[in-house]
């Protein structure tokens, strides 16, 4: 049980009162101990680029690296200060075009490996220029929902 | 030591980044509302393609030469600018930015760390080329002006060169004997000629003449200043922002400023009083802006309609009226005022216009306004806090986030703003035009 007092004032009285908003939240708690020790929220980026200047993002078309975890519509980072070695998923150029593709560097012999039994590797012979645009250091890939990030106009338009 | 970093045909270099395609093909970028060439690659220069040519012209010459054609994307360039710059950071702890595509290092105290200067310099640029795949040029001199000419010799040199470090004296003085007087930093085309007349024909010249005479002819401590620098001595406090915007010294005593310009072509002709009055509305709020950054105030306001220039017709090209303010002010409301009732008198109903533009002319320091005995600034008492308050809010959050209604609320994608049918994606930048592999 509680004790409720009622005051009966007129509306003719009350009606001119200014009555202030405050846009601040007024907590009806105790104070946040946490308030002094707020930190930025994690930034994903400090995690994934070692190199901000050098690390590119770029969105995957195709399936030729399904095999290695990479999936069209999945975000990559790519890294241009790392050295490409025997093994490296990398993004080379091919033909002026940009390709993801794994880095074969044996006896001497240079090529570029699909990830799908669908495509064949890709040889790099002795008189071709390997070109590696970066090394692929993440894969952000979607478990659920649509594949990653914001509004994909364009890849969708892409797709179609 | 200073070591200028210059990268190589920037614009270009950046498309190429993510169009590896074009690696040795001819390029060129065009400037806003696709108007000029403002970018060329090797290839395109060789075509005989010059820096500014109107793109209506020589897109012929583009065509029957398959050259690869780019509106600006200047998204995209300001990020890779960002990180070539993060990249020097790395190499000197003082680096000045000076353009978008240059920034200025400063070498003092490497010696022990980077005793080797030049395999230094190619390690800058080896470096920017492999991190950003942006090409550079890099000249190293112990002043900014002779690291700067040390640049231009760069340019000259092969491909896989381009680097130039001027340490000795007769170093420093064979480049000064190779650069044309009006390659100098700061002497632009109508000081190079008044130069020639003397007889000055190259750097050397220039340095080789006593410093009481080019104090007298260059434009007094400024140009003793670039001399002095031309010696190998730094002048700390060299401004080459000095200069006005063709890189020419001004004259002593004339630096301030004679007009604040805000004006642009239309993307399409327009011909609606509405569209013209967001378009004027819009130029006079940035051209208040630069007012107030330059801490100026305007008397005269100019607004100018043009025509079509390249349509046979008789009659200007370009309208203009110009209404006299009875205070100088640099308060973007009263400017507003004023451009809206000059637009008002110029425009003509059924006439198709294809640039506009705001002119503040009849400068003077903002603080120190002439005041006018018939007219009293009323209302001003908050204005000028106003003023100061939009201006932070939009370089803290971006240009034209607090605006004037009167400049449009959907200004962003108004009818009249640029052409750039041409633009590439923004990479780097939009999560919608990400790049793709």
């Amino acid at each position: 049980m509680s004790n409720a007092i009622l005051y009966c004032i007129p509306a003719h009285q009350l009606l001119p009162a200014e009555l202030p908003l405050y846009a601040c939240p007024i907590p009806a708690g105790f104070p946040s101990p946490a308030d002094d020790q707020l930190d930025a929220p994690l930034d994903l980026t400090q995690h994934l680029f070692r190199n901000p200047a050098s690390t590119f993002l770029a969105r995957i078309v195709g399936d030729s690296m399904t095999g290695a975890g990479i999936h069209p519509g999945d975000l990559i980072a790519v890294d241009r200060a790392l050295t490409a070695c025997d093994g490296s998923i990398v993004v080379a150029v091919v033909e002026g075009e940009h390709t993801v593709k794994r880095l074969r560097l044996r006896n001497g012999r240079a090529w570029l490996e699909a990830e799908n039994d669908r495509y064949d590797s890709l040889e790099l012979l002795a008189d071709a220029r390997l070109e590696v645009w970066g090394v692929v250091t993440h894969v952000i890939h979607a478990l659920e929902g649509r594949p990653a990030a914001t509004p994909l106009r364009q890849w969708h338009r892409k797709q179609a | 030591m200073y070591a200028l970093i210059d990268c190589n045909n920037f614009y270009v270099s950046c498309e190429r980044v993510f169009r590896p395609a074009l690696a040795d093909q001819p390029v060129v970028v065009l400037s806003n509302n696709d108007g000029c060439l403002i970018s060329r690659s090797d290839e395109a220069k060789a075509l005989g393609l010059k820096m500014g040519e109107p793109y209506h012209l020589v897109r012929p010459t583009l065509e029957q030469h398959g050259v690869a054609v780019f509106s600006s994307n200047y998204g995209l360039y300001g990020d890779m600018s960002r990180r070539v710059m993060q990249v020097l950071t790395g190499f000197s702890a003082q680096v000045e930015v000076y353009s978008i595509d240059e920034a200025f290092l400063n070498l003092a105290g490497l010696r022990y760390t980077a005793p080797d200067v030049r395999a230094y310099a190619l390690l800058i640029r080896d470096t920017v080329q492999r991190h950003v795949g942006i090409p550079t040029c890099v000249g190293v001199a112990p002043t900014k002006t002779l690291a700067k000419l040390a640049n231009r010799l760069a340019r000259k040199q092969p491909l896989t060169e381009r680097a130039v470090v001027l340490t000795t004296a007769s170093e420093c003085a064979a480049a000064l004997s190779q650069t044309p007087i009006q390659d100098v930093w700061g002497i632009g085309r109508r000081y190079a000629a008044k130069l020639r007349e003397y007889g000055i024909e190259t750097a050397a010249d220039l340095a080789a003449q006593p410093e009481s005479w080019v104090r007298r002819q260059l434009g007094g401590i400024t140009g003793v200043r670039l001399w002095h620098e031309l010696h190998g001595h730094p002048c700390l406090d060299f401004d080459p922002h000095a200069l006005d915007e063709d890189g020419c010294l001004l004259p002593a005593g004339g630096r301030q400023r004679r007009s604040v310009v805000c004006t642009r072509s239309f993307g399409r002709p327009q011909h609606a009083a509405e569209v013209l009055q967001e378009a004027v509305a819009t130029f006079a709020c940035r051209a208040a802006e630069k007012l107030r950054q330059q801490h100026l105030a305007a008397h005269l306001v100019t607004v100018l309609l043009g025509t079509d220039r390249y349509k046979a017709r008789s009659g200007p090209a370009t309208v203009s009226t110009t209404l006299t303010l009875p205070i100088a002010t640099n308060d973007t409301g009263e400017l507003l005022k004023a451009a809206h009732s000059a637009l008002l008198r110029l425009w003509r109903p059924g006439t198709v216009y294809t640039r506009a533009g705001v002119m503040f002319c009849g400068l003077e320091a903002a603080g120190q306004v002439q005041t006018n005995l018939f007219v009293t600034a009323s209302d001003q008492r908050n204005r000028p806090q106003l003023m100061a308050a939009v201006d932070t809010l939009n370089q803290r959050f971006g240009r034209g986030r607090v605006s004037y209604a009167a400049a449009g609320v959907a200004s962003r994608s108004a009818v009249w703003k640029g052409r750039s049918a041409m633009r590439s994606s923004l990479y780097t930048t939009s999560w919608e035009e990400l790049w793709q592999i």
